[in-house]
């Protein structure tokens, strides 16, 4: 009995186990060791977390202000001077900063996720654990800014007396889509900024592109019928339309062709996201 | 006897050079540049060498840092792993914790191991040290509760108790590194990869370090153990290794190891010692100012071969100093060793208050040593500036080899005889009672 019970806590501790380390080999326990090593990920985010508002003035109030003002903004330039039109019965401001969550969400969890490694070079040089863990562990601050503005968003519709329905309940599936849009497309610019640090400029520049190239600041509806499909090519549309579907209610239907090939293109993101970054990751602490 | 608890079969680890591109990552650009060009350069190499694809690998070439090592280590062993700057101590050790995969060859772990490739990786300076030794921990690989269960024995350790809560980068040099060992040093592996952590802090400190990790290996955990101080590696260690251009030059009982190896750096003294940088340490880049030439009693010894000292004779120690900006009082200290790398004497030039006021530009201070009527053998140095006591030092020579005493005669009895170190013949003897 005593014998079996040591088995199991033995088998319970991985790292007891034999660890053979032998060339391209380290696929083994990768999966494996990456449960084992959850804490980490867990301090990893909690770190960020606490660096991101040390040191301000205003602290987590950031995270409030910045959408805030954008939404502003581009209900100004849009609404009053472009003279658009929202979507159903929504007011303007709402329908853009119901655009501003995910977008500010995919954005954030991008830049970071993409520079993670890079952040992280002296963790990575010295400390053996599976590298995955830097990128994923990074979007979560994106994630914790986002709920801070789910929150605002909420006082907002107050504000305006509109409430959205039970379409509320797929709100979240659309977050997970726009988070397998930031970790698919993360994970490549991770993993490519460790060899070429000029990722580190192409970021930025991709998410300020993408923000015009998105319907953030206008309806997805503007978009000519026959350019539907084209267009959805951004996975990022099919987040944002379906973040209007579900909180802004109304007649607003949700396009299921684009929002299907959305959901292709992150599945396909995603996977060879981290096919490459578990390609590469064996040379990170040669490289970096 | 049980399985080896490490393992290593061939184990081989090879390194791209660049020689074009001095930065270790590329650019894009170059990757671009480089693919568009390529079907030309490759036209060319096929038109002007006839296929000879030789002439292609030119901007690259292979170093193996590690080639063929074969060795094991059982439970319970303290293994030194000694080598020069650049023999693959550090690189060995990264296969070995798994930051970087080998080339060639296989090791074989059984057992948790923890690796302290650096004091205090992953502290974050805007985080307080609560905070940090929570982070730290988990970096190490502790678990939550685990950390929690050691927290005040962190602590007490590192003496930081009122500074818990104050962000560590308003800590000094000294608390910040005592606060990351004290982390290390409540991990509880049964594999314990070390590399040089103990050549920081101040002297203290690194005393009650040395202490833990006596105490450590005492509990019959398996150590291994890189070092470039001899005196603590042939004390703390049983066996080592000595590496040399990555391969395993000999091995066995650690005295006999690092007298080996420090005989050997007597080759490294002649031409090569000219910057001194084989026996450089630590050096803080931007230090005011570098240790480049040491000798003795004025002479200027650029040979393989040692000066000598006859027995018993006043000497002094010269060190060259190149100064690049205006120094304020720094302080010298000198350690004497043995070729097996035991500490003889330490020469602190603040014990007579003296102190470095250098303008820039090339000096050479000398301390002149009266008795200490050494025995015969070779004897090495060990020199650091430092800013101050407390602070880290500027520049770091370790085991460079400075003279041998030679006995010419003054001594002619009973020679066969083991010296020690001191030939202790001011001796007054008489009968009392």
């Amino acid at each position: 009995m005593i014998t079996s019970a040591e088995t199991e806590s033995s088998v319970d501790d991985l790292a007891v186990s034999e660890i053979v380390i032998e060339a391209g080999k380290s696929e083994l326990h990768y999966w494996r060791d990456l449960w084992h090593y959850r804490e980490l990920f867990y301090f990893l985010a909690w770190r960020d977390i606490l660096v991101r508002y040390k040191q301000t003035f205003i602290g987590i109030a950031w995270a409030v202000l910045q959408p805030l003002v954008t939404t502003v903004v581009f209900t100004i330039v849009f609404e009053h001077f472009g003279k658009m039109k929202s979507e159903g019965a929504a007011p303007y401001a709402v329908m853009v900063f119901v655009a501003q969550l995910p977008w500010q969400f995919f954005s954030r969890a991008l830049t970071e996720a993409s520079n993670s490694l890079i952040t992280n070079a002296n963790l990575v040089s010295k400390i053996y654990f599976p590298r995955l863990i830097v990128p994923a562990s990074s979007v979560i601050t994106a994630l914790i800014d986002f709920l801070i503005s789910a929150a605002l968003l909420a006082v907002i519709m107050f504000f305006y007396r509109f409430s959205p329905d039970w379409r509320i309940v797929f709100a979240p599936l659309f977050l997970l889509l726009a988070l397998g849009v930031a970790m698919g497309a993360g994970l490549w610019f991770a993993a490519l900024n460790v060899s070429y640090r000029d990722f580190r400029i192409i970021v930025p520049f991709i998410v300020q592109i993408g923000m015009y190239a998105s319907p953030v600041a206008f309806s997805s509806k503007i978009v000519p019928e026959k350019w539907r499909l084209l267009y959805s090519l951004n996975p990022m549309v099919g987040v944002i339309d379906g973040f209007r579907w579900s909180l802004l209610g109304g007649e607003a239907a949700l396009y299921l062709p684009g929002l299907f090939i959305s959901v292709v293109l992150v599945a396909l993101l995603l996977v060879t996201g981290i096919a490459y970054f578990r390609a590469t990751e064996r040379r990170f602490a040669d490289v970096i | 006897m049980s399985k080896p608890v490490i393992q290593v079969e061939n184990l081989g680890k090879k390194y791209q050079l660049r020689h074009e591109n001095r930065e270790r990552y590329v650019a894009l650009r170059d990757v671009i540049a480089s693919g568009i060009t390529a079907p030309f350069r490759w036209a060319k190499t096929r038109l002007c060498t006839n296929g000879n694809t030789g002439a292609r690998s030119s901007s690259t070439e292979d170093f193996w840092a590690l080639k063929d090592l074969n060795f094991e280590i059982h439970k319970g062993d303290v293994l030194g792993v000694i080598g020069r700057n650049g023999a693959g101590k550090s690189t060995l050790l990264k296969v070995l914790s798994r930051i970087t995969e080998p080339t060639t060859g296989r090791v074989r772990i059984r057992g948790r191991v923890a690796s302290l490739l650096e004091v205090g990786t992953g502290f974050h300076p805007e985080l307080t040290g609560r905070e940090n030794i929570f982070l730290n921990g988990a970096i190490l690989g502790m678990r939550r509760t685990e950390i929690h269960r050691k927290f005040d024995e962190i602590v007490a350790f590192a003496e930081v108790k009122k500074f818990l809560d104050t962000p560590v980068k308003r800590y000094s040099s000294g608390m910040y590194v005592r606060l990351a060992f004290a982390v290390a040093a409540h991990l509880e592996p049964e594999i314990l990869i070390i590399d040089e952590v103990l050549a920081v802090g101040d002297a203290a400190f690194q005393k009650k370090c040395l202490g833990k990790m006596g105490e450590v290996a005492k509990q019959g955990r398996t150590v291994l153990f890189v070092s470039h101080n001899m005196g603590v590696v042939s004390s703390l260690t049983q066996r080592c290794i000595y590496l040399q251009n990555g391969q395993v030059a000999a091995s066995g009982p650690s005295r006999e190891i690092v007298e080996m190896y420090l005989m050997k750096s007597l080759e490294a003294r002649g031409e090569r010692s000219r910057d001194l940088s084989e026996f450089r340490r630590n050096r803080n880049p931007d230090a005011p100012v570098k240790v480049v030439a040491i000798g003795i009693n004025g002479g200027n010894h650029d040979s393989t071969e040692l000066p000598a000292i006859e027995i018993g004779s006043v000497f002094s120690i010269d060190i060259g100093l190149e100064v690049t900006k205006p120094l304020h009082g720094a302080l010298i200290d000198i350690t004497l060793k043995t070729s097996h790398g035991e500490c003889v004497a330490v020469l602190f030039s603040w014990d007579k208050e003296y102190s470095l006021f250098l303008e820039p530009g090339r000096h050479t201070v000398t301390a002149q040593v009266r008795d200490l009527p050494l025995a015969p053998g070779n004897y090495f140095v060990d020199i650091g500036i430092n800013q101050s006591v407390e602070s880290n030092a500027y520049d770091v020579i370790l085991d460079f080899p400075v003279f041998s005493i030679v006995n010419h005669g003054q001594v002619t009895h009973w020679l066969d005889r083991p010296w020690g170190v001191v030939h202790c013949s001011n001796v007054e003897w008489g009968k009392i009672s």
